[in-house]
């Protein structure tokens, strides 16, 4: 029992929920009063829309691509969603499905031109966020009412966030770890060849995991004007980079199609409470970033010893 | 033709070119039920090419291929070749790492599907692994990136017996042996025969010719991309499969004439003992000498240079290197070529630190360099300063062998650099490394190639990682390489 408790192939996989775990009673600690309802909640109602853009990236790292345009797209998505799809809901749905068609295109694109993924979804940044500034222009906006009352649920026990990420992570897990389909989606980032040669289309998984980036990539955009009740063409650029951190802390890795839907949206939480945790120190605001970078290095730091003490058994 | 109705799949006059290189020259091949099929043929003799056209990965450029009597040439794609039964169990692993062995069943059989297919893509294989190699001690839910390489061809030798619609009639297996035991490897070929006589045909390629001539009932030999021989393996032996293979069956390797050892006096350049191995047979190579690493490909011999190449920094007592190194790549694409620098640029880079002037390079001393070697060694191109690219692949090898001739270094590896190299550039190329070692260069060769070997005053035969065998030019011969490399461990 505690041989396997401690065999690194466990480790490896329990790193994102002990990291997550650790965290939450340090903060627990230095605050205790958060340990309570309203304090859950204040503490991790930003999560849920992390989370999103997170798995949204993680479907794009399972097909070995990487996307530096996650932020950009959700501030496109928050912006169509506090004016379209307020004022004229059916134009607002014809906008986000479109986007989530553009996704799916540029997966086409970058498997049948050979493309670098970075350099695409770099490019396409400044695309989304151009559109987002042509649909609102200045921050404001109106969230229509249902995305509000969604996203302010009063749900019983526990805040509708967490109720809300261990959905996702659930239903995620199934859609990619445990059915059939999402088997050869893996595979496509693990071995490509030997997908192709067991006669699936490459074009196909690309397609479907950058068509999956983009419809997280909404609920992203949507849960966040859900919570701020406007919007801002700005709102989410740093979600590129917290995104890739998430899928890697929660035990992804760049290449190879070794992904952890339950980790990533563990790894997202992580990311949350590291910043409130760094506040709770009283670190002044200026240093609060490179902490957060720091938490991230020890926690892959621990990896990196974990994977070593694989490789040398 | 009763035959051509009977047989599963048909070549004929099959041809396929890549660039200069003529991997197939006209092949006709039949495969009928209830038979297995041996394809022997040295590194090279485009037994891979062949594969590859049956399984529907390449199209061929010239000929036809027949189906069950019907001509499916055009069309003949990979999904069409797994319809029709064709399986294919590749050299290099084809299995996804990242997923689990059930998982990777599934990947091969899109019927695993709906509720409960986790549990019958694991029954599925883990039936079969018990079928193939009773007693394999590996669980369907293992993700395969954790299996040791034998458990892994275990898996997709199994897999590729595996059945859900289309069937499994013509199973093509690539050097299935070459990382499995003795027993392992006994285990399959009892299983092929068995196979075989439920009325299934297969094919095997395999080095070892002793496999082969007891499990075929059927060898084909291939020489340089054409079908030379053809006959039941009864008929052949030993002796007869090795000189139709080869020009060389008979004496030697090299012939031994004049062959005069250069290990007199004097210590040696290079001495080392694979890693990890405190006993055992060293590498000795001497002054001028041509020292060649010979065994199955991956059996430690591109390790063995990479820790010559590194001994400057990492000196240790088993391992002593005398002199400036430079390693000559054979995978260019990865490790060889600069792709956006000229040719010049690729020449030069290993020598650069010797044309400094006041810490930037000196263009004209670089430009004569690469002019000089351009010359030399023969790269066929107007200018130096063009794209390495615009060389054919034989010429951006060439480059890399004035890379490493231009510089200083005494000690020259070799990586096996002659793969994918027209006929033409290799004979050029032997000349200049017979030229360099006569001026007393030392070099240290690595290849697949059996006939490169008979270039060489010394072969080490690798096996397992470690040396097995230690062969001066005057008494090597193909079936004492042949020999030390199969031996049972």
């Amino acid at each position: 029992m505690i041989a396997t408790l401690l065999s690194p192939r466990f480790l490896r996989n329990a790193l994102p929920a002990l990291s997550l775990t650790v965290l939450l009673l340090a903060i627990f600690q230095l605050q205790p009063r958060t340990m309570s309802y309203f304090g859950l909640n204040l503490l991790l109602n930003l999560a849920l829309p992390i989370a999103f853009a997170t798995i949204a990236q993680m479907c794009i790292i399972t097909v070995n691509d990487l996307d530096l345009g996650i932020g950009s797209y959700v501030g496109l998505v928050a912006a169509i969603g506090a004016t379209w799809l307020n004022e004229t809901p059916l134009l607002g749905v014809a906008a986000l499905l479109g986007c989530i068609l553009i996704y799916a295109a540029l997966g086409a694109l970058i498997h049948l031109r050979n493309l670098p993924s970075i350099v695409v979804t770099l490019g396409m940044s400044f695309v989304w966020l151009g559109m987002a500034l042509l649909v609102l222009p200045t921050p404001g906006g109106t969230v229509p009412g249902w995305i509000r009352a969604i996203m302010t649920l009063k749900t019983p026990f526990l805040p509708f966030t967490i109720y809300a990420a261990v959905a996702v992570g659930v239903i995620v897990h199934f859609g990619l770890m445990r059915s059939a389909y999402g088997t050869v989606l893996r595979g496509a980032g693990g071995n490509p060849r030997s997908v192709a040669r067991a006669g699936w289309s490459l074009l196909r998984t690309k397609v479907t995991m950058f068509a999956l980036a983009g419809f997280f990539g909404m609920l992203s955009g949507l849960s966040l004007i859900g919570l701020t009740t406007s919007a801002d063409a700005n709102i989410a650029l740093r979600y590129t980079l917290l995104s890739i951190a998430g899928v890697i802390l929660g035990g992804g890795e760049f290449v190879g199609g070794r992904i952890s839907p339950i980790g990533a949206v563990i790894g997202a939480m992580t990311l949350t409470l590291a910043a409130s945790f760094l506040t709770f120190l009283r670190l002044p605001p200026d240093w609060q970033i490179g902490a957060q970078g720091g938490i991230l290095i020890v926690v892959l730091a621990f990896r990196a010893v974990i994977n070593r003490a694989e490789a040398r058994r | 033709m009763s035959e051509a109705d009977r047989s599963i799949v048909r070549l004929d006059g099959v041809e396929k070119h890549f660039g200069a290189v003529r991997a197939l020259t006209g092949v006709d091949l039949s495969v009928a039920p209830g038979e297995c099929l041996g394809l022997v043929g040295h590194n090279g003799a485009g037994k891979s090419t062949l594969m590859n056209v049956l399984a529907g990965i390449f199209g061929p450029d010239q000929g036809s291929i027949t189906v069950r009597g019907v001509d499916s040439t055009a069309g003949y794609t990979v999904a069409a070749a797994k319809q029709q039964g064709v399986r294919c169990v590749f050299q290099e692993l084809s299995l996804c790492p990242n997923l689990t062995v059930a998982e990777n069943a599934r990947v091969m059989h899109p019927a695993l599907k709906g509720f409960g297919w986790r549990r019958r893509a694991a029954e599925l294989i883990a039936r079969k692994l018990d079928e193939v190699f009773p007693g394999h001690g590996i669980a369907s839910r293992e993700i395969v990136g954790d299996l040791s390489i034998a458990k892994r061809q275990m898996v997709e030798i199994a897999r590729a017996f595996t059945v859900t619609e289309a069937p499994a009639d013509l199973v093509i297996l690539d050097e299935p042996t070459s990382s499995l035991d003795s027993v392992v490897a006994e285990q399959l070929l009892a299983f092929v025969r068995h196979h075989v006589a439920a009325g299934g045909a297969c094919i095997l390629i395999s080095h070892l010719l002793g496999e082969v001539l007891s499990t075929a009932d059927r060898i084909v030999v291939l020489r340089d991309g054409a079908v030379v021989d053809v006959r039941p393996a009864a008929d052949f032996t030993r002796d007869s499969l090795v000189s139709a293979m080869g020009s060389v069956a008979e004496g030697g390797v090299a012939d031994g004439d004049g062959f005069t050892s250069k290990r007199r006096g004097g210590s040696p350049k290079v001495r080392a003992r694979p890693a990890g191995r405190t006993t055992g047979p060293e590498l000795v190579a001497h002054a001028g000498e041509i020292v060649g690493l010979a065994g199955l490909a991956g059996h430690g011999q591109t390790d063995m240079l990479i820790q010559l190449h590194s001994a400057r920094r990492k000196a240790s007592a088993s391992l002593q290197v005398d002199g400036p190194v430079s390693l000559v790549a054979g995978d260019r694409q990865t490790d060889g070529i600069f792709p956006l620098w000229s040719i010049a640029g690729n020449i030069t880079i290993r020598s650069i630190r010797h044309m400094l002037h006041h810490a930037l390079i000196d263009a004209d001393a670089e430009q004569e360099m690469a002019r000089r070697w351009q010359q030399r060694i023969g790269i066929r191109t107007p200018d130096v300063n063009n794209n390495i690219l615009s060389l054919s692949g034989g010429n951006q090898q060439k480059a890399l062998f004035a890379r490493a001739l231009a510089s200083d270094a005494e000690i020259v590896l070799m990586d096996d650099p002659m793969r994918g190299v027209d006929v033409g550039t290799k004979q050029e190329v032997y000349g200049i490394i017979r030229d360099e070692a006569a001026n007393g260069r030392t070099f240290v060769w690595y290849t697949t190639e059996m006939d490169e070997l008979k270039h060489c005053d010394h072969v080490y035969v690798f096996r397992d990682g470690g040396i097995v065998a230690d062969l001066a030019r005057d008494e090597m011969t193909e079936e004492k390489l042949l020999h030390s490399s199969f031996e049972a461990a």
